[in-house]
């Protein structure tokens, strides 16, 4: 229980199912902030007592698991060694992956649990035989099935989300409201938890250091100069500060970060088209497809928001290889694709190799 | 519920609540002159006496708080601000301190420029003495001294009336918080300052209490301040309580505290060693259950408060336990300072010593004058279970089944 309105009625279903309930909320930060502030909905001293209020209201006990040091080590760190290497992390889905399906629910099984519940919005379905399925939430908007796409058969067997089948997120708040929870109209968060004032750039900065570096374009043409690689990510048109115009007078765009020359290429928005990803670290929310190794069609999603986009994926020795339908935009590498088939989440992968759409030069 | 955490606060006393909602009834401020208010005065003064006379004081000596917490911010700021010279900047206290202290200090050393020094402890927490004695010198340095009477996480029992006998020497005012040990040892404010042949201003001249420690109300805390102690109030207003503390008195939470502070005085010489004969047969029943806790604090039952129990459990997280004993219905703590619920590693462990590791599988089990053989048998036959559970539990904040 986070603090947040989400998990609140999540607690508040899962009681009301009948389950034994406890509320737990997660410790992540050993200096946690007092008060919540801007768009952070989470690892305050305020968050951790909406959620205890929460959790009174339910009538349930509520203890608080400190993590600190795992989300120190498996998220944050994590966070900053990927950035450092030029790649684009999602830290929610190594959270969800590291420590909320794996060191709570570890932690939970052991003290005699059943499953971890929260309020993200994405439903499990079994199949004919019992097997769990990962499936889009009936609230299109607030989807996070993209940030569960790391789940396994394993994890899945113990994660219940109570809110998958409720249509939006104003239902959700109604029925706090109703049922006496003080987090009904607490702000959503957008931010990442553990980076105070949403600046991530000057987070990075601090945390990785500043140093002076080129911003060249496709040809290799210094064009400007920037305080440090890490700040940058594929796709990004914004804070280049380059003085000159591109030649064509169109806006540039990152394509490519490379860390260890601490350069940022350049360039137009057609060069961001990438016509293939693929990766080898992948994993399977559920059963894996019978025969991965022969091409099947599906849908990627490469960002937590992005839109799905038709695709022909393909196990290609132990590298997952998907050839969208048409070219993606801004793919980074680091980031996670995620491969549905239908609105069922079939798997995901981190991307480590593209394959651009332009040729070079254009 | 099974309830062995009277070190954070104590069931409260019949004779308390009686006193409390009599007292409630009462119309008068007691700084009001016509005779509503004398008799609210009279009942508080009674009342101040009483609570006095339970820590040997006078009536006049003792000044009531918003709590114990607060009795330790006036001892400590109030003695340094009168104190402080750019040549006295230093206080001196054991490490492993509460945190009552800890901030105030580390307060003062921010915002007023004073100069912390920490007397190391040994492995059971108590102070060094020869440490102590080197670290106070002449006392020309030292504003003041301030240290707990007794340990409030491992049950330590510091030697005050050395400490007081050094301070009182070198002309150093000493604050001792008495807050756990209250109700648990016997406590003599005057008799102490005699043997210790105190001189005016020095040696023990403040010492901290609470109600709520000893079956009496939250909400009001008592600080023992010699005549002679110069202090400076933190609160100002219309002169209450010898100018020290402002504010119209609560005169109902105070007839509550004389109440629980009355039984308690009384049946000390009883409750102590009945207190200490379910600590035995605790810390002796866990150790057969669980040969490898490690009882942390002072082996020597008469080293520590009748009523602490510390252990550490090696491979276990003390808020499993905790989780697994509270679902099995006894109510323990880890012990630590928290902040809305999340555990930090004991200081009080790591000063005594100890690696993070073993502070995290700390349990803290405290007796109180409610506890009965009962509480102890139904402690000792839920602690196996949990153990055996939060031990495969301790685990999962490293490593888990589910890395990948």
């Amino acid at each position: 229980m986070s603090g947040g309105v989400d998990s609140a009625v999540a607690a508040a279903r899962a009681v009301e199912a009948g389950h034994d309930v406890v509320g737990v909320h997660l410790a992540l930060s050993r200096n946690a902030g007092t008060l919540r502030t801007g768009s952070r909905g989470c690892c305050t001293i305020e968050d951790s007592m909406d959620a205890q209020r929460a959790a009174n209201v339910l009538g349930i006990p509520y203890y608080v698991w400190d993590f600190s040091e795992r989300f120190k080590a498996d998220v944050v760190d994590d966070f900053i060694a990927e950035y450092s290497a030029g790649r684009t992390p999602n830290p929610c889905m190594r959270c969800n992956e590291r420590i909320k399906f794996a060191a709570l629910l570890e932690k939970a099984l052991a003290l005699g649990f059943d499953a971890v519940a929260t309020g993200h919005y994405a439903k499990i379905v079994e199949d004919a035989d019992g097997h769990r399925e990962l499936h889009r939430a009936s609230a299109e908007a607030k989807d996070q099935s993209y940030v569960l796409g790391v789940l396994t058969a394993e994890q899945l067997a113990h994660a219940y989300f109570p809110l998958g089948d409720t249509p939006s997120k104003a239902l959700v708040r109604e029925e706090a409201a109703r049922r006496g929870l003080s987090v009904a109209q607490k702000p959503d968060s957008y931010d990442i938890c553990f980076i105070p004032d949403g600046d991530t750039k000057g987070w990075l900065a601090e945390k990785v250091g500043t140093a002076a570096g080129d911003i060249v374009d496709r040809a290799g043409a210094v064009v400007g100069s920037h305080e440090g690689a890490h700040a940058f990510t594929v796709g990004q048109r914004r804070g280049m500060r380059l003085g000159t115009p591109a030649p064509d007078g169109k806006p540039r765009f990152v394509l490519e970060v490379r860390p260890k020359e601490n350069t940022v290429v350049v360039g137009p928005k057609e060069a961001l088209a990438v016509a293939l990803i693929a990766g080898s670290r992948f994993s399977w929310a559920g059963l894996p497809p019978t025969d991965p190794a022969t091409p099947f069609d599906c849908d990627v999603q490469i960002r937590a928001h992005a839109d799905p986009v038709p695709a022909v994926t393909v196990l290609d020795g132990d590298e997952l290889v998907v050839t969208p339908e048409h070219p993606l935009d801004g793919v980074a590498p680091g980031q996670t694709a995620v491969i549905y088939v239908g609105t069922r989440v079939l798997g995901q992968f981190t991307i480590d190799r593209t394959v651009s759409a332009v040729p070079a030069g254009v | 519920m099974v309830y062995l955490d009277h070190a954070a606060t104590t069931p409260m006393l019949p004779e308390a609540v009686e006193a409390l909602t009599a007292a409630l009834a009462v119309v008068g401020n007691p700084s009001s002159i016509h005779s509503a208010g004398q008799q609210a005065k009279r009942l508080l003064e009674e009342s101040r006496e009483q609570i006095a006379a339970t820590l040997g004081a006078d009536g006049i000596e003792v000044i009531l708080t918003g709590n114990g917490t607060e009795a330790v911010n006036l001892a400590i700021k109030g003695i340094w601000w009168q104190r402080q010279t750019p040549a006295r900047r230093r206080i001196l206290m054991p490490a492993g301190e509460h945190h009552a202290t800890l901030d105030t200090v580390e307060w003062l050393a921010q915002h007023e420029g004073a100069v912390i020094d920490e007397v190391a402890v040994d492995e059971v927490g108590r102070v060094r003495l020869d440490a102590f004695e080197s670290a106070l010198g002449d006392g020309s340095s030292v504003s003041l001294v301030t240290m707990l009477w007794a340990n409030n996480e491992v049950g330590t029992i510091q030697p005050v009336e050395q400490v007081a006998r050094l301070t009182a020497r070198a002309g150093v005012p000493l604050h001792v918080d008495a807050i756990s040990a209250y109700g648990q040892l016997p406590i003599d404010f005057h008799g102490l300052r005699r043997v210790t042949d105190a001189p005016g201003g020095a040696g023990l001249v403040a010492l901290s209490a609470s109600a709520h420690k000893i079956g009496g109300p939250a909400g009001i805390g008592a600080l023992v301040l010699d005549r002679t102690a110069a202090v400076e109030p933190l609160i100002h207003g219309g002169g209450q309580q010898r100018k020290v503390r402002s504010g119209t008195q609560d005169v109902a939470a105070a007839a509550s505290f004389a109440a629980a502070a009355r039984v308690v005085a009384a049946r000390l010489d009883d409750d102590a060693p009945r207190m200490a004969a379910l600590r035995d047969r605790l810390i002796a029943g866990a150790l057969d259950a669980v040969p490898s806790a490690r009882l942390s604090g002072d082996p020597d039952p008469a080293g520590r408060l009748p009523g602490n129990v510390h252990f550490s459990f090696p491979g276990c997280e003390g808020d499993s336990l905790l989780f697994l004993l509270d679902a099995a219905g006894v109510a323990v703590s880890t012990g630590s300072a928290c902040q809305a619920g999340v555990p930090e590693p004991s200081h009080v462990l790591v000063a005594m010593g100890r690696t993070e590791a073993d502070a995290r599988g700390a349990l803290r089990i405290t007796i109180g004058h409610t506890s009965t053989d009962a509480d102890v048998d139904a402690f000792l036959a839920a602690l196996p279970a949990a153990h055996a559970q939060a031990a495969r539990a301790g685990l999962a904040a490293r490593a888990t089944s589910f890395d990948r």
